[in-house]
């Protein structure tokens, strides 16, 4: 008798399961794509289910990997930390997707170094020398005299394209001494724990850790991002399959409203409505 | 159980088996049979069908891009406009880790494994082993954590002391035995006893002052070296010689446990030393399990990839000059793992191809490796059986 009365009790709340799970399938929101779009996505996320009840999920695995996803149809919105390329377009299409672009906030590509690095401004072509291994030693460009050892992001990352567009340019290669980490956050801890690092990192990672350094004698904030002063700056996408509707296009208007602002500023980046 | 019951079925009724039961016996077991064929079947076509599969893939980068770049060119510009596909800095990275996690879990697994099957007493094993063991079980990831959070900044604020401390630890008992048995052997042939020993000590003191030289200036040199970056070859190596070391010394001790009492007997009898008896007798008597497990620790070491990601910087260089540990290297697993994202079918086919391309190298490594230490263990075992 206990025993069946156990197996009804299991039946009972496994069929509950199942039905909440099959109320949540028309009713969630899945997200993937840029790691420097990912905090914004999670808050809002957070944020969303807090007053809707509809199911989030995030996933941050690069802006190439977002596109992927979005083109193979297994998210709803993509995060990027760049445009989508011509190319990812004409994927897109081809799978019959039709990518929305829609700004999400505005970011600038902080330099950071070590807190301990005298440095605190360097020019856009000082960087591109540095990042080119033209200049190999911190008294090249002011500093002391030490080796430098750059740190890039992986092929994949928004960021790292946005920093060769930003400050590359097309026919200058990134030196292949540089050292390679798979995240914002891998890249900060490195800085922060090597005294000749530089490294690039979305403006809202910076913190006390690190020192983000001044390019061209501007120094990247929320109003010179805003204002366009500050060299290295780049807007943040949300892609959708088609204009938004529903509970997506709710979720991807929130940056317009008051609490969406507040939370983008208070993760650390600007506001672009 | 078939032909018992035929054999007595003459003598007792209560043994007949009846023919339809013996057909139902028949059946079972020829399906037991091939329900085991067919799993260990599946198992070796898995293997096919991988190999088939990253070969697919593979092969059609060559086609596009031919061979000489990717193999002789280490210009890695995969998402540049013209891209460059020359692999030959992330191949020299991945077997220049592999080299240096083998040659400090080699050794070490080799002599723990000695110390696990001859040297400590059996009581002392059953808790010592499980514990190696266990270093298997933790996450790759963690391991990966670990080297960029700790190692890699303790490498750089404590790179010079630590390279000294661990020159002193290894070298000095080498030296010191080094010293003695130089000093022995270049006497042996003096028949004076009481000339040997005056010769022996002054030998043994001048060879004595230069091992301390020797370990002084080098462990000052070492000392005076900064590590620039800690996440190099030299931390990756490290933290892969870990993730080996279980491996190595858990299937070597189990090739040292199986060389038989009568053979550690046999030679105690005949008056060897427990030292000869492990160098001479057991050692070689085991080589071929050690070597498959040096082979399975290297293996491991080689398709490794979170550690790698994570702890060896990823610069797709050649160090310089080409032993310098210190710098950081790329590897074709973390090149593999790393570039998967960006690298979709549709957006630039060569890029999505030469991943496939890596991927079949290591299955080529590793089948190769196989292959060699496959050869060598039947070798030794005929030398081993008098043939």
């Amino acid at each position: 008798m206990k025993l069946f009365k156990k197996f009804v009790y299991g039946a009972a709340v496994f069929g509950l399961m199942a039905s909440a799970d099959a109320m949540a399938a028309g009713n969630k929101i899945v997200m993937d794509g840029s790691t420097t779009v990912g905090p914004i996505a999670k808050a809002f996320a957070a944020h969303f289910t807090k007053a809707t009840g509809v199911q989030v999920t995030v996933s941050e695995s690069g802006s190439g990997n977002g596109a992927k996803s979005l083109i193979n149809k297994t998210c709803d919105i993509a995060d990027m930390s760049r445009p989508m390329k011509d190319n990812e377009i004409a994927a897109a299409k081809g799978k019959g997707v039709n990518p929305v672009e829609n700004v999400v906030a505005l970011d600038g590509l902080a330099l950071i170094v070590h807190p301990s690095n005298r440095i605190n401004n360097l020019s856009k072509a000082q960087i591109r020398g540095i990042y080119m291994g033209r200049f190999t030693n911190w008294s090249q460009v002011g500093g002391p005299n030490a080796p430098i050892v750059m740190i890039q992001r992986e092929s994949n990352s928004g960021t790292q394209d946005s920093f060769k567009e930003l400050v590359m340019g097309k026919d200058n290669p990134i030196s292949q001494r540089t050292e390679t980490q798979a995240s914002n956050g891998a890249i900060k801890t490195r800085v922060a724990s090597t005294p000749n690092a530089i490294g690039f990192v979305g403006l809202g990672f910076v913190d006390n850790s690190v020192k983000a350094l001044l390019v061209d004698g501007v120094e990247p904030d929320a109003k010179t991002v805003k204002n366009g002063t500050y060299p290295l700056h780049r807007a943040l996408f949300m892609y959708t399959n088609g204009q938004p509707t529903g509970i997506v296009k709710q979720f991807i208007e929130l940056p317009k409203s008051a609490e969406g602002k507040r939370i983008i500023s208070e993760i650390g980046f600007i506001n672009y409505y | 159980m078939n032909e018992e019951g035929n054999a007595t079925a003459g003598r007792s009724s209560a043994f007949v088996v009846s023919a339809r039961k013996r057909k139902l016996q028949k059946i079972t077991k020829s399906a037991g049979e091939s329900l085991l064929f067919l799993v260990a079947a599946i198992v070796a076509i898995i293997v096919l069908f991988i190999f088939y599969f990253v070969a697919r893939d593979a092969i059609p980068f060559f086609q596009i891009r031919g061979f000489s770049e990717f193999f002789t060119s280490s210009e890695w510009y995969p998402a540049d406009d013209p891209p460059r596909f020359g692999a030959l800095a992330i191949i020299y990275g991945s077997l220049m880790v592999t080299a240096g996690s083998a040659l400090i879990a080699v050794p070490m697994g080799i002599i723990a494994a000695i110390c696990l099957s001859d040297v400590l007493p059996f009581s002392m094993r059953q808790y010592v082993k499980p514990v190696i063991e266990m270093l298997a079980a933790i996450p790759s990831v963690a391991f990966g954590f670990f080297a960029l959070v700790i190692l890699a900044p303790l490498l750089q604020s404590f790179g010079g002391p630590i390279l000294m401390w661990t020159w002193w630890l290894i070298a000095t008992p080498f030296l010191l035995l080094a010293v003695i048995v130089s000093s022995e052997l270049l006497v042996m042939s003096i028949s004076d006893d009481v000339r040997r020993q005056q010769v022996q000590r002054i030998l043994a003191s001048a060879f004595g002052i230069v091992a301390i030289l020797l370990l002084f200036f080098v462990g000052r040199g070492l000392q005076k070296i900064e590590i620039l970056t800690g996440t190099n070859a030299l931390n990756v190596s490290i933290i892969l010689s870990f993730m080996a070391l279980p491996t190595i010394v858990s299937v070597s001790e189990d090739a040292l446990q199986a060389v038989g009492r009568d053979m550690r007997e046999g030679s105690y009898a005949l008056g060897a030393t427990r030292a000869e008896t492990i160098i001479k007798i057991i050692l070689p008597a085991a080589s071929s399990g050690i070597l498959a497990a040096v082979i399975l620790g290297i293996m491991r070491a080689l398709g490794e990839t979170m550690v790698v990601w994570m702890a060896s910087g990823n610069s797709s260089h050649i160090p310089d000059p080409w032993f310098n540990y210190l710098e950081s290297v790329r590897t074709l697993t973390a090149t593999i793992a790393g570039d998967m994202g960006e690298a979709d079918q549709v957006t630039g086919s060569a890029r999505f191809h030469v991943l496939f391309a890596m991927g079949l190298l290591l299955l080529v490594i590793s089948f190769i490796s196989n292959f060699i230490s496959e050869r060598i263990v039947v070798r030794q075992r005929k030398i081993l059986s008098g043939q």
